[in-house]
Formats: C-alpha cells, structure tokens, sequence
C-alpha cells in the first residue's frame, strides 16, 4: 500500500503527469455537461461523428502544410451546426448523416495522410490520443475552453434544460431555440477539436457520453444528472490516469474502462434504487 | 385588429396540401374549438400559428400586440422521450422561461406561480416526483400547468383530455372556463365535441375541402350531420 502512495507521489511530482491532469480533469468536464444534452437529445454520436471531422481535416491541414487549429475549429463548428440543426428538419435522419459524414471525414484524412507524409506519429497520437506528451500551450487551452463553456453552460442551465426536454414548446412560446442551439454546436466543437488531442479521435465519444449516460442511471431530476455529470468525469480521469501510470496501459483507453465500471456499478445502483 | 389573423391560409406536408384557402381571425377573448376528422389539418394548423409549421401560401399575422412570449402551449405529445430525467417541479417552471432574456434567472414571482398553478390543477403533491414515471393523465396536467406558466393572453391546446378519465376532463373544462372569464384567448383542437362546446365561443369547422366558422349552437345543430360525415355548407 505505501508503494503504491509513494508511486502516486512519485506521479503527481511530474510535470506532464500534473499538465495531463489539469487538461484532461477541464476537458472531460466540459464534455460530460455539453454530452447531457446531446445524449438526451438523442445526439450521442455526434461526439464520435465530429471527431472523425476533427481527425480530417487536422490530416488535410498537416498534409498541405497549414496550422492544424486554426484550420480544424471552423471545419468541425461548421459540422457540428450542420449535424444539430439540419438533421432536425432534413430528409436524411440524423443518425444516417452522422454516419456519413463520420466515415467521409475519416476516408478523406487517410486519404491526405497517404498521400503526403505516411501515417506519422502525430496522426497516429490524434486517432489513439496523446495525453502524456501535453505542451504547456495545450494546458492553457483546456483552461480557456473550461473557462469559455463552464459559466455558458452555468448562465443558460435553464435555457438549456428548457430546449433540451421540449424544443418545439420552448420555440412556440418565443425562446430563442435557434441561439442556443448554436451555441451549444459551438461549444461541442470546441471541446471535440480540443479533447481529441488528449483522448484521441476512437475515445472522444466517451468522453460526451459515458457521464450523462451514468448519472441517468440513478438520477430522476435535470438537475441531479447535471451535477452528478460533472463530478462523474472528474473520478474517472483521475483514477484511469493512476491506473494507467501503475499498469503501463494508454490513458485514454484507462479513463474509457473506468466510465465503464462507474456505469456498470451505477446500473447496478440504480436497480437496487429504482425497483 | 385580431389577435390573430389568417388570411388565405394554405398548409402542406412533402407537396400534400391539408389546408387550402383558409381566413379566420381569432379576436381578444375569443374561445375557438377547432374540430373535424384525422388528416384534416388540426394539429397542422396548430403548428403553423405557433410558428413552428410555414404557410406554403397566405399569412398568419398576430396582432394587438401579441408575441410569441405571451403565448402558452399544450402539445399532443411533447418532444421529450420516455427515460428524460426531469422533476415535475423543472417541467412545470420551465414555462416561465420565455418571460426572461439570455442573462437572468427564475425569479421568486416565477417560483410562485408555478407553484399556484401545481396547486391550481391539483398536482402540487407531485411536485418532487419524476415526470416520466407519471400516468399519462398526470403528465398532462404536468404540460397543461406548464403552458399556463407561460400563457399571459393566448393558450393552444392540442387534444388537452385525451387521456384523461371523465373526472379530471369535468375538472379540466372548469379550470379552462375559469381562464376564459380571466381575459384568456384560448384555442383549441379537440375530439371531444360536446364537453367542450360548453367552453367555446366559436367553432371552426374543418373538413377535407372545406371549412366552416359556426357559433356553437349552429355546429350542434350539424353535430348528427357531422357524424354522419355530411357537409354543412
């Protein structure tokens, strides 16, 4: 037992462990909050559709030699907005368009990467996540975008529950649906272009869903599952980064098990509660 | 002016017209019961005036100032599935959310009129409960509380008892008389003619190529014609 608080002091005393910590505790929290209302909107693999988007468009960018950034952001809000909006009133159902347009993105950014360099580490770090290699640079955006959808979401909780559970009534009766609605594609983006730097391209998704997912699982009230939404996320980045710094395995694929077993012992709770 | 104004009202669906050539105005205290058959319209026409359906052609216009904040609505089936996780308490104060901007909050006036309006249709002790795992009579009351949080001149309700037992439809129909001597424009779809003709002030008839706009007397005079699928004009 002391070796293993003597390796956990040995962990938090290095500075990417401690970088990896900050980034990921900031960005699972903005995605669990932004993934309750996918989730209940029935949107939850929108996460896993924008990170292909994401995955492209940062291959086309490194490809033809532009900054990934500043390229993939408006690429992936502008999927995101297409995604949320238009799928409501389309002819294609939103599951089929995010299916589509998932599995382009990703043929076109392998398509890039063959085309140019091969598949080099930093794509290989997008699809698969690349946590304990943070820059201090990276550190400071997952602060700025913590710091940019925590209080939006706090300031529109009300607005956001309002649209969430009754879109048509809420737009009836003269709430700006359309605004929040992009705010919310806005801010899903964001967290998506950003959280797949660290989680990677195939472990975004459950980043946005495994929390709502849990939390559902034993709370009856909007509220309940927001909070428990936000405190969920924090226990399993935490415990999947010890996990996978005792045992050798990739973070991210740790903190995805740990959602994992969180979810199962609240299923379990929730059938003892709920019967 | 009218509250509301339709004038040369036409509604389709994927090139299928429901609605063709349609002109009523709904005046300031009017009660208009809007009946007719499946796949006439009614729930269509419903739609269009809460702004959520475009008229392939014509207009709908509100007028004396009426805007969309002012406007309740009780929805056939709400948009929410069946495993949402909301508190009766949350639905129902989430009508009042229209009456605030981007940047504020539920005030105490807020709570308290979602709490009058609990008491109001007599669910107050459901306050705390989930709404999903209520009876289908319970959560309409639920929707109906909430659309009276939000309704300060006009009030839509789609089919608002189906669902409901002969008692809380009673009850339901007094609650909304109640309303209409208050000054409350109220519109509604039903199938249940009779019990709500007590309540309407006029009645618009619509059928599949026609429409009619009858007081309630004459439409009860066309109530055995109706049934038997006939025309009044």
């Amino acid at each position: 037992m002391t070796s293993f608080f003597s390796a956990l002091g040995e962990m938090f005393s290095l500075t990417f462990m401690v970088y990896a910590l900050i980034a990921g505790v900031l960005v699972s929290l903005c995605a669990s909050l932004l993934g309750v209302t996918l989730v209940l909107k029935r949107y939850s693999m929108i996460g896993d559709g924008l990170s292909h988007v994401a995955f492209g468009s940062l291959a086309v960018a490194t490809a033809c030699g532009f900054a990934p950034l500043p390229v993939s952001i408006p690429i992936v809000i502008v999927s995101a907005f297409l995604l949320l909006r238009l799928s409501e009133k389309g002819k294609l159902k939103g599951d089929a368009l995010t299916a589509m347009i998932s599995t382009g993105a990703l043929a076109i950014g392998v398509m890039a990467v063959s085309l140019s360099t091969g598949m080099n580490i930093d794509i290989y770090n997008y699809m698969f996540g690349s946590i304990l290699t943070l820059s201090k640079t990276d550190v400071l955006l997952s602060v700025g975008l913590a710091v940019l959808v925590i209080p939006t979401y706090v300031v529109l909780y009300h607005r956001i529950f309002a649209i969430t559970f009754d879109g048509s009534f809420a737009r009836a009766t003269g709430i700006r649906t359309a605004l929040y609605d992009t705010v919310i594609a806005v801010l899903t983006a964001l967290t998506i272009v950003l959280g797949m730097r660290f989680m990677g391209t195939l472990l975004i998704s459950a980043l946005i869903v495994f929390p709502p997912l849990t939390a559902m699982r034993v709370m009856k009230s909007f509220k309940g599952v927001v909070i428990l939404s936000a405190i969920l996320p924090i226990v399993s980045f935490v415990l999947g980064l010890i996990l996978s710094y005792v045992i050798s395995t990739p973070p991210g694929a740790s903190v995805v098990c740990v959602s994992l077993v969180l979810f199962l012992i609240f299923s379990l709770i929730g059938r003892c509660l709920h019967r | 002016m009218s509250q509301i104004l339709c004038d040369n009202l036409t509604l389709s669906y994927d090139n299928r017209t429901v609605l063709h050539g349609l002109s009523f105005t709904v005046e300031k205290g009017d009660c208009l019961c809007i009946a007719g058959e499946n796949g006439t319209g009614k729930s269509t026409l419903m739609r269009a005036l809460l702004g959520l359906k475009a008229p392939t052609e014509g207009t709908i216009t509100y007028g004396e100032g009426l805007t969309a904040k002012q406007i309740g609505y009780l929805p056939q089936k709400t948009d929410a599935q069946k495993d949402f996780p909301a508190s009766v308490w949350e639905v129902v104060l989430s009508g009042r959310m229209n009456r605030h901007g981007i940047f504020s909050f539920y005030s105490m006036n807020d709570r308290a009129v979602a709490e009058h309006q609990l008491l109001r249709l007599g669910i107050g002790h459901l306050k705390n409960r989930s709404f999903s795992e209520l009876s289908g009579g319970q959560q309409q009351r639920v929707l109906l509380a909430r659309a009276l949080c939000a309704a300060s001149e006009l009030l839509l309700l789609d089919e608002p008892v189906a669902g409901l037992d002969p008692v809380a439809t009673a009850e339901f129909y007094a609650i909304l008389e109640g309303l209409h001597r208050e000054g409350m424009t109220i519109l509604m779809v039903s199938h249940d003619l009779l019990s709500s003709l007590g309540t309407a002030t006029r009645v618009l008839w619509l059928r599949h190529d026609s429409y009619a706009l009858l007081s309630p007397e004459e439409f009860s005079a066309q109530i055995p014609t109706a049934l038997r699928g006939g025309g009044v004009r």
